[in-house]
C-alpha cells in the first residue's frame, strides 16, 4: 500500500544523524521500596525506530513515565532532546496503553485529536478549531480520515489507536513514546501499526520508542532493540541483542533463542513442561 | 398570549429568570460532569447542599449561604481525598454521610418550620425574590467564566487522562476545581428544583443532548436549549396548576430523555453522521 504521509521534515532515515535525542546514563528507579530499573545505559539518536522489549513487569512503562518526566530518577541522569526531563515537554508525544471509552462518550475522533494541539492551553476554546490543517495532516498521517467523524467510542480498538497516535502527532513531536501499541491487536493489525509507525517515523524524522512484550511482530522494522528484564537494560541492533548468550547473561538465568522461518522464540533452557 | 399574563406578576419574572440562569448554568456544567462521570458527585453535593441550608437556616440566613459553603466545602474535601477514579466514589460517600448526619442534626434541632426543609428538599422557585436572581446571575457568570478558562484541559483529561496528564495537564488540581465549579452550579440548582431533583437540571438535559451528537458546541447548545425549555414548560404548567414545579421540571426532562433514547434506539435518529457523509469521506 502507498504511504499517504506527507514530507513534513525531510526524511532522515537510513542515513540517521548523530544527534542524541534521549539518553539515560547510570539511571536508577525504585518504587515503593521495590527497584524497578538498576543502572539503565542508552541513548536514542534521531529518527531511529527503537523497540522497547521485555517481560510484564519488567519495567517498559516505568522507564517511558521516567522520559516523560512523570517518575523521577532514583539515580543517575536521564536527558531528553539536550534537557533534563521535564513533564509537559510539548516535543515528545506519548500514546499510553489502550484505554476503553465509554459508549456514550460525546466527541469525535476528530475532537479527540485537536486535543493534542489545544488540549493544554486555558481560555475560551475556539470553535472550529477541529477542522485545522495540522489536525487533518495527522489524520491523514494515520489514516484515519475515514472515521474521523465518527463518536470514538463507536470505533474499534485498533482505530481509537490510530486516533491516539494522531493526537500525539499534532504537536510535532521529535521523539515518539509508544506503550504497548499492538497489545489488543490481531497478527495483521499488528503488522499494520508497526508498518505505519515505521513510515512515520521515517517520514518526519521521529525517533521512536516502540513498546511490546513479543518482539516478533517488530523484526526487521526496527533499528535497535532495548531489551529490559530484571530492572536493567541492554541495547543494540536486533542480531546482536536476540541472542542466547546475550539474553540469558541479562535474564540471569539460562535463555534459548530459536529461530524458525524468521521469527524468534525466546524460552527458558529446560522447556516450559512441568517437572 | 399566555406568557404576558404570566410575566406580569413580578415573582412569576424572577421565576423565569432565576429559572433559565439556572437552567443554562446547570445544563453547561451537566456535559461535563455526564462527561466526567462525576454523576455521584454531584448527586452528593446537592445532598451535602441540603445540611447546609438547614444549618443556615438553624443560624437564621438565606439557605443559599449554607449551601454554598457547604457544597465548596464537600467539593474541596472530595477533591483532596482521592482524584483517581477507583477511590473516588468511596471518599465521596464518606463526605456524604457526614453531611447528611449534620443535616438531621440541624433539623431536630430547629423544627419550628418544616416547610423550609421543604422548599430546600423540593425547590422554591415561586418564592424566589429580585436579589436572589441576581446573585444566580452572578454566580453563574463565575461559573461560566471559570469553566471556559479551564475547559480544554478538563475536556482533554477527561477523554485521555493519562496523555493529559503526561502533557502536563495538572489534573489533580483541575479535577479539584471542577468539583467547586459544580458545587455553585448544584448550589444554585437547588433553589429551583430542590435537592432531590438536582439530576433534572443537571444531568438529564447533557445526557439527552449526547444522545443527539457527537460534537462539542452542538451538543452544548442542545443541552441548554433543552434545559431552558423544559424549565419554562414547568413554571408555565406550575402556574396554571398549582402543582410543583419540579415536578413538571423533572416530568419533562426525563420524558425528552426517554423520547430520544426511545429514537436512537428506533435508529430514527443517532449521534453518527448519515452514511453518505462517511462514505463520502472514504472516497476522498
Amino acid at each position: 500500500m502507498q504511504s499517504p504521509i506527507s514530507r513534513t521534515r525531510s526524511p532522515v532515515h537510513p542515513q540517521m544523524s548523530d544527534e542524541v535525542v534521549a539518553e539515560a546514563s547510570h539511571l536508577s528507579v525504585v518504587l515503593r521500596g521495590r527497584p524497578v530499573l538498576e543502572d539503565v545505559n542508552f541513548s536514542l539518536r534521531a529518527g531511529e525506530f527503537v523497540a522497547l522489549i521485555g517481560p510484564n513487569g519488567a519495567g517498559k512503562s516505568t522507564l517511558l513515565r521516567v522520559l516523560l518526566g512523570l517518575i523521577p530518577p532514583t539515580a543517575g541522569s536521564v536527558r531528553v532532546l539536550g534537557q533534563p526531563v521535564d513533564r509537559g515537554n510539548p516535543r515528545i508525544g506519548y500514546v499510553p496503553q489502550h484505554q476503553t471509552f465509554y459508549e456514550s462518550t460525546p466527541l469525535r475522533g476528530r475532537d479527540m485529536v485537536a486535543l493534542g494541539v489545544d488540549g493544554t492551553r486555558y481560555g475560551p476554546p475556539t470553535p472550529g478549531r477541529a477542522q485545522s490543517a495540522t489536525v487533518q495532516q495527522a489524520l491523514d498521517d494515520v489514516r484515519a480520515t475515514a472515521y474521523a467523524d465518527m463518536p470514538v467510542a463507536r470505533l474499534s480498538g485498533g482505530e481509537q489507536q490510530r486516533l491516539m497516535l494522531a493526537q500525539a502527532l499534532v504537536g510535532n513531536p521529535e521523539l515518539l513514546l509508544l506503550d504497548e501499541p499492538l497489545a489488543n491487536l490481531d497478527i495483521r493489525s499488528r503488522r499494520e501499526v508497526v508498518d505505519l509507525v515505521r513510515d512515520i517515523s521515517r517520514v518526519r524524522g521521529i525517533a521512536v520508542v516502540f513498546v511490546a512484550h513479543d518482539v516478533n511482530p517488530l523484526l526487521g522494522c526496527m533499528d535497535r532493540v532495548l531489551y529490559i528484564a530484571n530492572g536493567r537494560a541492554v541495547i543494540g541492533p536486533q542480531d546482536q541483542i536476540v541472542r542466547s548468550d546475550v539474553l540469558s547473561d541479562l535474564f540471569g538465568f539460562p535463555v534459548h533463542v530459536i529461530r524458525a522461518e524468521g521469527h524468534v522464540l525466546v524460552s527458558t533452557a529446560d522447556g516450559d513442561e512441568c517437572h | 398570549m399566555p406568557l404576558t399574563e404570566i410575566l406580569q406578576y413580578e415573582f412569576m419574572q424572577n421565576a423565569f429568570l432565576a429559572g433559565t440562569i439556572v437552567a443554562i448554568v446547570a445544563s453547561v456544567v451537566g456535559y461535563f460532569v455526564v462527561l466526567r462521570h462525576v454523576t455521584f458527585a454531584g448527586h452528593a453535593l446537592s445532598h451535602i447542599g441540603f445540611s447546609g441550608a438547614a444549618g443556615a437556616v438553624l443560624v437564621g440566613v438565606s439557605p443559599i449561604w449554607g449551601l454554598l459553603a457547604f457544597t465548596l466545602l464537600a467539593a474541596l474535601a472530595m477533591g483532596l481525598l482521592g482524584e483517581r477514579l477507583e477511590g473516588r466514589d468511596v471518599a465521596i460517600g464518606i463526605v456524604l454521610a457526614f453531611a447528611l448526619g449534620l443535616g438531621i442534626l440541624f433539623l431536630q434541632l430547629y423544627t419550628a418550620y418544616a416547610s423550609e426543609a421543604f422548599s430546600i428538599l423540593f425547590g422554591s422557585i415561586m418564592g424566589i425574590s429580585r436579589s436572589d436572581v441576581a446573585l444566580s446571575l452572578g454566580i453563574g457568570i463565575v461559573v461560566l467564566v471559570a469553566l471556559s478558562f479551564i475547559s480544554r484541559p478538563l475536556l482533554f483529561m477527561s477523554m485521555n487522562p493519562i496523555a493529559a496528564e503526561a502533557r502536563g495537564v495538572p489534573t489533580r488540581l483541575l479535577s479539584a476545581v471542577f468539583l467547586l465549579i459544580v458545587a455553585l452550579a448544584v448550589s444554585e440548582a437547588v433553589q429551583v428544583v430542590g435537592v432531590l431533583l438536582i439530576f433534572a437540571l443537571l444531568v438529564a438535559p447533557p445526557a439527552t443532548a449526547m444522545y443527539l451528537t457527537p460534537r462539542l458546541y452542538p451538543a452544548l447548545s442542545l443541552a441548554v436549549g433543552l434545559g431552558v425549555l423544559e424549565t419554562w414548560f414547568g413554571l408555565i404548567l406550575a402556574y396554571y396548576t398549582d402543582y410543583s414545579v419540579s415536578f413538571f421540571i423533572a416530568s419533562a426532562a426525563v420524558a425528552a430523555y426517554l423520547l430520544v433514547r426511545l429514537l436512537v434506539w428506533m435508529g430514527v435518529i443517532g449521534n453518527v453522521l448519515p452514511a453518505q457523509a462517511i462514505e463520502g469521506s472514504l472516497g476522498s
